[in-house]
């Protein structure tokens, strides 16, 4: 890597920083119970907008890996999520009308957050809809991770997305508040996953999955990208490019052995695809508001109104983390 | 005792050893807060036999740590003149079994010195390629803050050819910090002599603490078990691996006195070996074996990880794969060309798991026509060649523990693929050259357009061999020539079958049907006659020679 390019990194870093700082002023505070962050906690981040009924579950799963603060930002919600979560006593929330398109999808809201409460905290940063698995997180809090990965010298830990989906059609079943997403969208692609190296930011991109197989057959360069850093050691002066699929400085990226050996990986179950998308769907294709035009969006719609069964004969059905590790999706590396 | 964080649980380990009567000397590391060190000793003042030794700074791979221990023992032997042995622990360790077994045990053997200690030569520990360098050259800089300067320091001395002196010739030896040494060895270390000129030697050496007492022990010890009592594993880099909750079982059955080092919230094992109704441990001999095996595939996990395996936390750069795809696999072309019947053969024969064109530029012709297979791979010919790598790999990897075998031919689109299936040692590729001749020889097309293709397939295929013959080419690659095949084809039949190695070691019982090749001679000398020259397959005769393959012929040569 060369000077020059390192200095454009640099100069895309601050501007990520200035983006960040310009949007912040679109943020309204709806409640701010951030003093009672202590030195050491796990902090998560999350954006999300009309999301109400997963959002019981959601709290609860990461309550239970030992989550100890919640910083979130809502888009203008309509269905009560905000009002929600303003009551959960280790949410700090936030709340803004701006466009989820303009401020990078949220990433410049949170970079902003980030930077001023998240600096020597490990975080978490995952969508409403995405649910963190880790090497022996049915027996290890996400604190022994954090710990192990402090000890290794470890700032960021990656997690590929990994699309569930149900079996049949996918308004079949009524997706309950509270209710495990993961007991109806129990069925995944187990080894269909594609990877290439970006060697600007030195992240491995990786596609795949259902989307690819169903959605983008015919285009698969489109197909949405699966690789997330979701777990980082926060520094004020990091901060996310693109999704949290990747960040700068670019050594956080490496979150990959390159020569033969496996680093230790997690996996985010991705429960999108439930009865409440294909409304979402229409939603997201009309306000345009995601990536690329939400020519993703548009593909799904396509598709769906066919035949919007993902599930095949070769669709494998979660079970826990060390099934993901042995079909080769993540790896405990050497955490024994 | 060392401690340096996670006072409770070490106020908790402390309680547990004086409860069984043990005396305790106490390091906390010089960097804790003044205020933290307080609330320790506070908390533990109303144990009687507990001190506290002056504090040092201990650095990891300093001296720090070792004049620590000294002054910590020099007090212990001072205060509790009854001691025998010293056992060095740490806040993090924790005792398995109940400190009266550890008693009896030592009693039992009053002149065992128990330290690990081995020769530099004899040890595979050495993180960062230095193991008798470590006594021989000098480190002032950081490992952990100032990598760079260490680096440049030793590379420095290396080439400048610079020794360090060993003092009174004593012979280094390392092994873990963790030791329990008896009053008479331990006392004879600290009241040397020549005690000075060792700690002035110890002071440069780097990662002291692993070689101090273990060389000095040889002097002077009479009776040396080489071996740590405490239960404590290393990863590849040096750093000890953890135990946690889910550990339980594992320490429970290794039968280790002490292990460490402890999840400071790891709960469950503090309360299931602390709280001391653990006398179930059985009185046996120390056993970490089951520990053992669990961390050394944790460390060849993160050194080679899985060959042919690609993910999101193994993506090897070229040459570091171990392999590019992950067992075996034959690669078939021109077979199902020239026999009718050749993919349901070959899977009724080998047992294996027989695909059509992989590479067909429609779609990827999967066994039985599926249109998906193991780990929901696709056939979209869009999906497979966006990534024809990946394409491959994740299809040999999804169906380990099955054979696959597959067509190619110069119709396909293995422009991408085929540089990387020559290279890897797990392809077995079978060719027989011209072979794409016949289904042209069978179709009932315009002379011209025939004419026009084989010209095409022949150069794509000669193209193709060029890539096989490469001396990079590194799988087991087999060519023969059409002409040459149809000679004789059970025998090359039998040898790839017997390659592949599967049930069959009877020889072949069922031939596979050959097409009808009458005439082929003349076809091929009338693309001669429109100007192409079909070389690839051979020397075919024009007329029908004696050698023209016969569908009927009686068994051949088996192969026992």
């Amino acid at each position: 890597m060369g000077l020059v390019q390192s200095y454009r990194m640099r100069l895309k870093r601050k501007r990520a920083k200035v983006r960040a700082w310009r949007k912040h002023f679109s943020l309204r505070s709806v409640c701010d119970r951030t003093n009672k962050i202590k030195s050491g906690d796990i902090l998560l981040f999350s954006t999300f907008r009309d999301e109400y009924v997963r959002l019981p579950y959601f709290m609860e799963y990461y309550r239970n890996l030992g989550v100890s603060h919640f910083i979130m930002v809502d888009n203008d919600s309509q269905d009560g999520g905000r009002e929600y979560l303003a009551e959960q006593p280790d949410v700090s929330l936030w709340t803004t009308k701006a466009s989820y398109k303009n401020a990078r999808f949220g990433v410049d809201w949170l970079n902003w957050l980030q930077a001023k409460y998240a600096d020597g905290h490990w975080i978490l940063v995952v969508d409403p809809d995405e649910f963190f698995v880790y090497p022996f997180c049915d027996t290890r809090p996400i604190r022994a991770l954090t710990d192990w990965l402090d000890v290794s010298h470890l700032r960021s830990f990656g997690a590929m997305l990994l699309d569930m989906y149900p079996k049949g059609r996918m308004d079949a079943v009524h997706y309950r508040p509270g209710q495990n997403p993961i007991e109806i969208a129990s069925w995944f692609d187990p080894g269909n996953y594609v990877i290439q190296k970006n060697h600007a930011f030195g992240n491995l991109w990786i596609q795949g999955g259902p989307r690819a197989r169903v959605f983008f057959a015919d285009k698969p360069k489109k197909a949405p990208a699966l690789n997330k850093v979701p777990l980082v050691k926060w520094d004020r002066r990091y901060a996310f490019v693109s999704s949290t699929h990747m960040l700068l400085p670019r050594g956080l990226n490496q979150t990959y052995d390159t020569l033969g050996g496996e680093k230790a990986s997690g996996v985010l179950l991705h429960a999108k695809f439930l009865d409440t998308f294909a409304n979402k769907a229409e939603e997201e294709l009309e306000r345009k508001q995601h990536y690329a035009a939400s020519v993703e969006y548009q593909s799904y719609y396509d598709n769906l109104h066919d035949n919007p069964d993902l599930w095949c004969k070769w669709s494998e059905k979660y079970i826990n983390w060390r099934q993901l590790e042995i079909l080769g999706l993540m790896s405990k590396g050497n955490w024994a | 005792m060392l401690v340096h964080t996670a006072f409770d649980r070490a106020e908790q380990v402390a309680r547990h050893w004086a409860a069984a009567g043990c005396p305790l000397v106490i390091h906390a590391d010089k960097s804790v807060p003044r205020d933290a060190f307080n609330a320790f000793t506070k908390a533990l003042s109303d144990l009687p036999d507990v001190r506290y030794s002056k504090r040092h700074r201990c650095e990891w791979g300093t001296w720090g740590l070792v004049a620590a221990t000294q002054g910590a023992a020099d007090l212990m032997l001072d205060e509790f003149p009854d001691v025998r042995h010293v056992y060095l622990a740490s806040g993090s360790c924790l005792p398995l079994r109940p400190v009266q077994e550890l008693k009896d045990y030592l009693a039992d053997r009053p002149n065992t010195d128990f330290i690990e200690s081995a020769t530099t030569a004899d040890v595979p520990w050495t993180v960062g390629g230095l193991d008798h360098e470590r006594f021989t050259l000098r480190f002032p800089f950081s490992w952990r803050k100032n990598r760079f300067l260490f680096d440049r320091y030793v590379a420095l001395q290396r080439r400048i050819g610079y020794k360090r002196h060993i003092p009174n010739g004593i012979v280094p030896h390392m092994g873990s910090q963790w030791w329990c040494l008896t009053r008479q060895t331990l006392s004879a270390i600290l009241s040397d002599p020549d005690r000075d000129i060792y700690d002035r030697y110890f002071k440069h050496v780097w990662i002291p603490d692993e070689s101090y007492f273990q060389t000095l022990a040889r002097q002077y010890s009479r009776q040396i078990e080489s071996r740590s009592l405490t239960l404590s594993k290393f990863d590849y880099q040096g750093k000890p691996h953890i135990f946690y909750d889910d550990h339980l079982q594992l320490l429970r059955r290794s039968d280790c006195f002490v292990a460490r080092k402890i999840w400071p919230f790891a709960n469950r094992l503090y309360d299931a070996f602390l709280t001391d109704g653990a006398g179930a441990m059985k009185r046996t001999e120390p056993n970490p074996g089951k520990i053992d095996r669990i961390f050394s595939k944790a460390v060849e996990r993160r050194t080679r990880g899985r060959p042919g395996l690609y993910m999101q936390s193994r993506f090897p750069v070229e040459g570091r794969e171990n392999g590019l795809t992950c067992s075996q696999y034959s690669v078939f072309e021109g077979f199902s060309d020239l026999f009718e019947n050749f993919e349901p053969w070959l899977a009724r024969v080998t047992g294996t798991r027989v695909h059509g064109h992989l590479f067909a530029p429609d779609r990827a012709e999967f066994a039985d026509g599926q249109t998906v297979v193991n780990g929901a791979l696709s056939d979209s010919a869009a999906l497979r060649d966006y990534n024809p790598r990946g394409f491959l790999t994740s299809l040999i990897w999804n169906t380990r523990g099955e054979r696959q075998c597959f067509q190619v031919g110069p119709r396909d689109t293995i422009k991408k693929i085929e540089w990387d299936i020559a290279k890897d040692p797990n392809a077995q590729i079978s060719v027989i050259s011209g072979a794409w001749a016949v289904p042209l020889f069978k179709s009932n097309r315009n002379f011209a357009e025939i004419r026009q293709e084989a010209a095409l397939l022949q150069q794509a295929e000669s193209k193709h061999l060029e890539v096989l013959r490469s001396q990079w080419a590194k799988a087991r690659i087999r060519i023969w020539t059409m002409a040459d095949f149809i000679e004789a084809p059970m025998e090359p039949l039998q040898t790839i079958i017997d390659e592949i190695g599967q049930q069959n070691m009877r020889g072949i019982a069922e031939v596979p049907k050959m097409a009808e090749l009458t005439g082929f001679g003349q076809f091929l000398q009338n693309l001669k006659n429109q100007g192409m020259h079909p070389y690839l397959m051979g020397d075919f005769p024009v007329a029908h020679g004696p050698h023209e393959p016969q569908n009927n012929k009686p068994k051949p040569y088996l192969v026992k």
